[in-house]
């Protein structure tokens, strides 16, 4: 409402004369393609009922965003076996890398969703696979016990696709992941090695009494340390410049794989065969931070959001499960009909999709915002999306907006499954409770959910 | 022999050459040979074969091989060792004695600690580094959770600004006024580029991360606007003409140093007795130069004056006075009045702020308003030395002349008076001081209001809302029992693909509200605070048309949905004549009191407690037609409910208020206080404040509807790096800065 304005203007023998004047700016519209410039009145008294009206738009706006929540954007497929393994280019935004169980790897370009190139690196399961810091070449483990370095440009006409390297080792690798900033890398199979790329053997080895280990990851943080999931049950820490590893949990049940965040220096979460993800703080291993439920089978892979805030878990109940980093439940759930046994699962750098890879020879890629709308937005669709994901949060615990906005469809033997679960869990739960009223007071101790599943830490 | 010949695929050339030599020695005997064979064999096998170097030469006492083939079993003992040490007679006797001691102790060494031990506690300390060294990104990491907005990647181009050359490549002067221009810059060594920082800066610049070099540029800045600030203050107190007000400043400082000084006396001896060596020689000075002793051009003039005129007489013998005063021996200074020469020197003394008159006048400068950190100190007192001087040179043209007359009062209401005229003048060119940015947008934003207050309020609220949402994001300690936390998902076999769907699930919801709250559950939080608060509903049933609208007094004002209000109804106010009358006539025949009072009647009695009989007639005694059960007996079996409460329009005769509930608003209310929030006002007020664009301002919905993770588009967020650490001071990052500063200032 200042279209009018008073404005003092300076005569030239320094009198000072105020005028009122119109400025064109206030009330004309840039282009013709512009809205209408209309001048409001905030009064309060014309504008009535807010938190009702704001309520209708907050319903609106969730059942909106259920409509519109579609997920699924493409499935990529020509692997012919099940897909072991995923890797982003670290670099580039559109190359993922996927390993295969018959030891194809598939380089793929993502927006335009076709297969690039292919390699038979391995004989026998790629059991790992990533990306070098720089993205200029790329490392593969299989089954043969070799380690393989691979440019990532395409051999030129006619020449054959040949590693850059080949590492032989004494016993089968089950995984690799690349330093952040170095030219170092970690494999794990009967040991955690640490490798130099220029030499062919490892600088550093790290066996604990364990045989065999399934996952090692760098920390991107502290590009240092190393965690590993061990076959014994055991997650253990290791600091690249120690000669020996820093500390052992054992929990009750296997980790298949662990991340960690990528904004957190100290968290990291593992995937569980106990259909749980576990969310540790390096500091205090005794005690997960968060426990995080919603599985119904074995948890194979997990991945964080580059942001931190969030990671995606891929499981052998054929889900695909979000969960916020500090929730002990998933956010969200995808599943297709013809997604199997999920195996590997990725977050891409930008924070917008995701891509996993199943039993079924596919790799699916989603988006991580189900109901998010892709390509650019214009300023005032931005707005809008904003005020809606405002009022959501704001109206989130209405019965009504939270029905709707917490609603997701699970296949039937998922769903029956997860019901069989619940009852098995009630049941134990009753019966340490009876057990507890039936005994002497303070000798059946109240365990709580996360002290359950550590067994012991070991030092 | 098998084993035998298995063994000797691993012989080492010594051993066959030990084998062929005794073949060769003891050819003739047999039965020896075969013996020696044999052990030589059994030998084999055992690991140190070394060990037993026979051989049948003549040299029996020394071995070819090794040293030790004569009492190879032996103990070297130590007393063997000292035997020789009293042999030799350089060894000095203490360290014989040293050996002795030794000789005679019997305590052996402690065994070392076994393998996994001391691997355990390697691995405990290396864990306890590495966790300390992970530690650091606590402050980081609870700084992001507690962050409104996030914007990724972390690590974007600096928006500050850039040096000419990284902007505009290759750009030449080409306008004749360019030229003209860029000729005067380098007539007049001025740098044309307008750098940020001198190459000296900027080297020492990247010695430090980028957090560091951020902070230390925006002490830079404030350095140097510092510096021309007080560059520009000193300007204009020299072009202050007032003799009386440069006698007063003079002064008040001097009066100023004294306090000063006297507290030195106590506080700090050693500094005072500098000052006092200061004052020595600026005695000494005086007592050389000529200087107040009537000897210069100004006093010849007086004193051929002073015949004729008081006050030039007056004059000289002032300066006479002050030489007197300047050149006496004192070991304190009492007197009030002194001299402009040592004035000087104290000023240059001056280690602090006394001098500034204005402290508290540049409310505008941000610089000013603050507490100016420990390196800014050194700037101030250059300036203000610089001030010093500058006025004493103007005192020196103008000549020295005290009025003893006049009181303190009256000078302090002349300073107080001086200051505010430059306030004044300040005011006008306030341009020499950045304005700070946020004022300007903070003027902007309340011009923009219309009722400044009710959104200040607004913004209290949206802060509590904020912090309450915060905290939800970052709970505390989610305490997970036994019990675990809800789940976040109603997983279901229902696909919902429609909006009917979705209306359908409503209606879930509606089924599932119907069923009563647990008891236990906290009172609901009215969420529709503004359309009907359930608990003061009232219902208006049939009222006399003229009662309802006489009474205007009586329309129930809604806490913060304000309907169409007074003034419309003002306006209307003819129209209600009308209206009252059409009504009237249309519910002639109605008598609505009546139909009211018999209505609350009702609803009074409903509420009622009803006496219950629980009488069987024929128990305990004869039953049947015409027989009633005793009075005993009905009396002992009827029941009287105790009485409900006290209705709360018992006293409202023209008032029903229901307290039941009503499930169609229910089924939209929250049942529950949701987590974050401590109690049911908090929530309310947080569901009561609007958000959208109809109740806000474009910026104050932008600021509102702000996204919490902002993500720009194709780009890779990287993980965080040792860059985004919080800043550190290192020692020699710090003593770069000293230097910077000390040559900006100079």
């Amino acid at each position: 409402m200042r279209i009018l304005s008073l404005r003092a203007l300076i005569t030239s023998r320094g009198m000072k004369v105020k005028v009122l004047c119109r400025n064109p700016d206030d009330y004309v519209r840039e282009t013709t393609r512009d809205i209408q410039r209309v001048p409001r009145n905030y009064d309060p008294t014309i504008h009535p009922f807010e938190v009702s009206r704001e309520y209708t738009r907050a319903l609106n706006a969730t059942k909106l965003e259920r409509i519109f929540a579609k997920p699924f954007v493409a499935s990529l497929d020509g692997h012919r076996d099940g897909i072991n393994c995923l890797a982003k280019h670290a670099k580039t935004l559109s190359v993922v890398l996927s390993g295969a169980c018959d030891g194809e790897v598939k380089i793929w370009n993502l927006s335009k969703r076709e297969c690039m190139r292919t390699i038979q690196a391995h004989e026998g399961f790629v059991r790992g696979i990533c990306s070098r810091f720089c993205g200029s070449s790329f490392f593969t483990v299989g089954d043969d016990k070799t380690v393989k370095q691979w440019n990532m440009e395409p051999p030129g006409r006619g020449l054959q696709e040949e590693p850059l390297n080949t590492i032989l080792g004494k016993a089968v690798y089950t995984g690799i992941d690349h330093h952040q900033t170095e030219g170092t890398f970690a494999t794990c199979g009967q040991t955690v090695d640490i490798w130099d790329e220029q030499r062919s053997s490892p600088i550093r080895s790290f066996s604990w009494g364990v045989d065999s280990f399934s996952c090692v990851r760098y920390n991107p943080v502290e590009t240092e340390l190393l965690a590993s999931c061990a076959s014994d049950r055991s997650i253990i820490l290791y600091d690249m410049r120690e000669s020996a590893p820093l500390k052992k949990i054992i929990m009750q049940l296997r980790s298949n794989t662990l991340c960690w965040n990528p904004m957190e220096a100290y968290n990291f979460t593992c995937s569980n065969e106990d259909y749980n993800l576990y969310t540790y703080d390096m500091r205090r291993l005794d005690v997960p931070v968060t426990v995080h439920m919603d599985h119904v089978s074995a948890v194979l892979d997990v991945d964080y959001s580059p942001t931190g805030k969030e990671f995606v878990s891929a499981s052998f109940d054929k889900t695909i499960r979000i969960f916020p980093k500090n929730s002990g439940h998933s956010r969200e759930v995808y599943h297709t009909k013809r997604m199997q046994h999920v195996i590997c699962v990725k977050w891409s750098a930008d924070n917008k999709y995701i891509l996993s890879g199943s039993d079924e020879m596919n790799i699916r890629l989603w988006k991580a915002n189900a109901s998010e709308k892709l390509g650019l937005l214009t300023p005032r669709e931005k707005a809008a999306l904003n005020y809606n994901q405002k009022l959501r949060d704001k109206f989130q615990h209405h019965p009504q907006v939270r029905r709707i906005a917490r609603h997701r469809h699970l296949p039937r033997d998922l769903f029956k499954q997860k019901r069989e679960l619940r009852e098995m869990k009630e049941a134990r739960r009753r019966k340490a409770q009876n057990v507890r009223k039936h005994s002497k007071p303070g000798s059946v101790p109240l365990v709580t959910e996360k002290e359950k599943h550590v067994v012991s830490v070991v030092e | 022999m098998a084993g035998g010949g298995n063994n000797e695929e691993e012989l080492s050339p010594d051993d066959e050459h030990i084998i062929s030599a005794s073949e060769e020695e003891d050819g003739s005997d047999d039965e020896s040979k075969h013996a020696k064979l044999l052990e030589a064999i059994s030998s084999l096998g055992k690991r140190k074969r070394m060990k037993r170097t026979e051989r049948s030469e003549a040299s029996v006492q020394v071995s070819e091989f090794s040293v030790n083939a004569d009492g190879t079993g032996e103990k070297v003992n130590l007393s063997d060792l000292l035997g020789t040490m009293d042999k030799t007679p350089g060894a000095p006797n203490k360290t014989k004695q040293q050996l002795k001691n030794l000789q005679n102790r019997k305590e052996t060494l402690e065994l070392p600690l076994s393998k996994q031990q001391t691997e355990k506690i390697q691995r405990e300390v290396a864990y306890d580094k590495s966790s300390k060294e992970v530690s650091r990104w606590e402050t980081v990491i609870t700084q992001n959770q507690k962050a409104e907005q996030l914007v990724f990647p972390l690590r974007q181009d600096p928006t500050g600004p850039k040096r000419m050359e990284q902007v505009v490549a290759g750009w030449k002067a080409k306008t004749p006024l360019e030229k003209e221009i860029f000729s005067l810059l380098h007539s007049n060594n001025q740098p044309i580029h307008d750098p940020l920082l001198t190459p000296a800066e900027e080297a020492s610049i990247k010695a430090m991360s980028l957090e560091e070099a951020k902070i230390r540029q925006a002490e830079f800045r404030k350095a140097r606007v510092l510096q021309s600030y007080y560059e520009a203050k000193a300007r204009r107190e020299r072009k202050i003409k007032s003799k009386k007000y440069h006698k007063l400043q003079k002064k008040a400082k001097v009066k100023a140093f004294l306090k000063q000084f006297d507290e030195m006396m106590k506080t700090d001896p050693a500094g005072a007795l500098e000052e006092l060596k200061k004052m020595e020689l600026s005695r000494m000075q005086e007592r050389m130069s000529l200087k107040h002793q009537n000897s210069g051009k100004w006093a010849k003039s007086k004193a051929i004056m002073a015949k004729y005129d008081d006050a030039a007489r007056k004059a000289m013998q002032e300066q006479l006075e002050m030489n007197k005063q300047l050149t006496q021996k004192l070991v304190v200074p009492s007197d009030d009045d002194d001299d402009e020469e040592r004035n000087v020197e104290e000023a240059d003394a001056l280690p602090d702020f006394v001098n500034d008159p204005e402290p508290i006048l540049d409310s505008v400068n941000p610089w000013m308003r603050g507490k100016l950190t420990q390196e800014h100190s050194e700037p101030e007192v250059t300036a203000v030395a610089t001030e010093t001087a500058v006025e004493t040179k103007d005192e020196g043209q103008n000549g020295q002349r005290e009025d003893e007359e006049e009181e303190e009062n009256e000078e302090e209401k002349l300073l107080r008076e001086f200051e505010r005229k430059r306030k004044l003048r300040q005011d006008e060119d306030d341009d020499l001081v950045p304005v700070p940015q946020e004022e300007k947008q903070g003027e902007r934003f309340s011009l923009c209001f219309t009722k400044p207050r009710h959104f200040l309020a607004i913004f209290s609220k949206l802060s509590l809302f904020n912090r309450l949402m915060k905290s939800s994001s970052v709970p505390p300690v989610p305490e997970q029992t036994g019990a675990e936390e809800a789940e976040l998902l109603d997983e279901g076999l229902v696909r919902v693909r429609t909006m009917d769907d979705l209306e359908a699930l409503q209606q879930d919801v509606v089924m599932d509200t119907t069923q009563p709250a647990p008891a236990s559950a906290t009172p609901a939080p009215s969420m529709e605070t503004t359309s009907e608060p359930p608990k003061k509903k009232k219902k208006k049933k049939g009222i006399d048309p003229n009662e309802v609208l006489t009474k205007e007094a009586k329309v129930i004002k809604m806490p913060l949905a304000p309907t169409v209000v007074e003034e419309e109804e003002e306006e209307v106010s003819e129209v209600h004549a009308e209206q009252t009358a059409i009504i009237k006539e249309a519910f002639a025949g109605d008598d609505v009191i009546s139909d009211f009072l018999k209505d609350k009647r009702k609803q009074e009695k409903a509420g009622q407690a009803e006496v219950v009989d629980l009488t069987l007639p024929g128990w305990g005694e004869w039953g049947g037609v015409g027989l009633k059960p005793s009075k005993r007996k009905r009396r002992k079996f009827r029941l009287k409910a105790p009485a409900p409460p006290l209705r709360k329009d018992q006293n409202l005769p023209d008032v029903i208020i229901s307290e039941k509930r009503n499930s169609s608003v229910a089924n939209h209310q929250v049942s529950q206080l949701p987590f974050p929030f401590q109690n049911s006002t908090q929530f309310e007020s947080c569901v009561r404040f609007p958000v959208g664009q109809t109740w806000n301002t474009q910026t104050t919905f932008r600021k509102l509807t702000a996204p919490k993770v902002v993500t720009k588009m194709g780009a890779i967020i990287e993980p965080m790096s040792k860059e985004d650490l919080p800043y550190k001071t290192n020692s020699r990052a710090s003593l770069c800065i000293l230097y910077i500063q000390s040559k900006l200032l100079n």
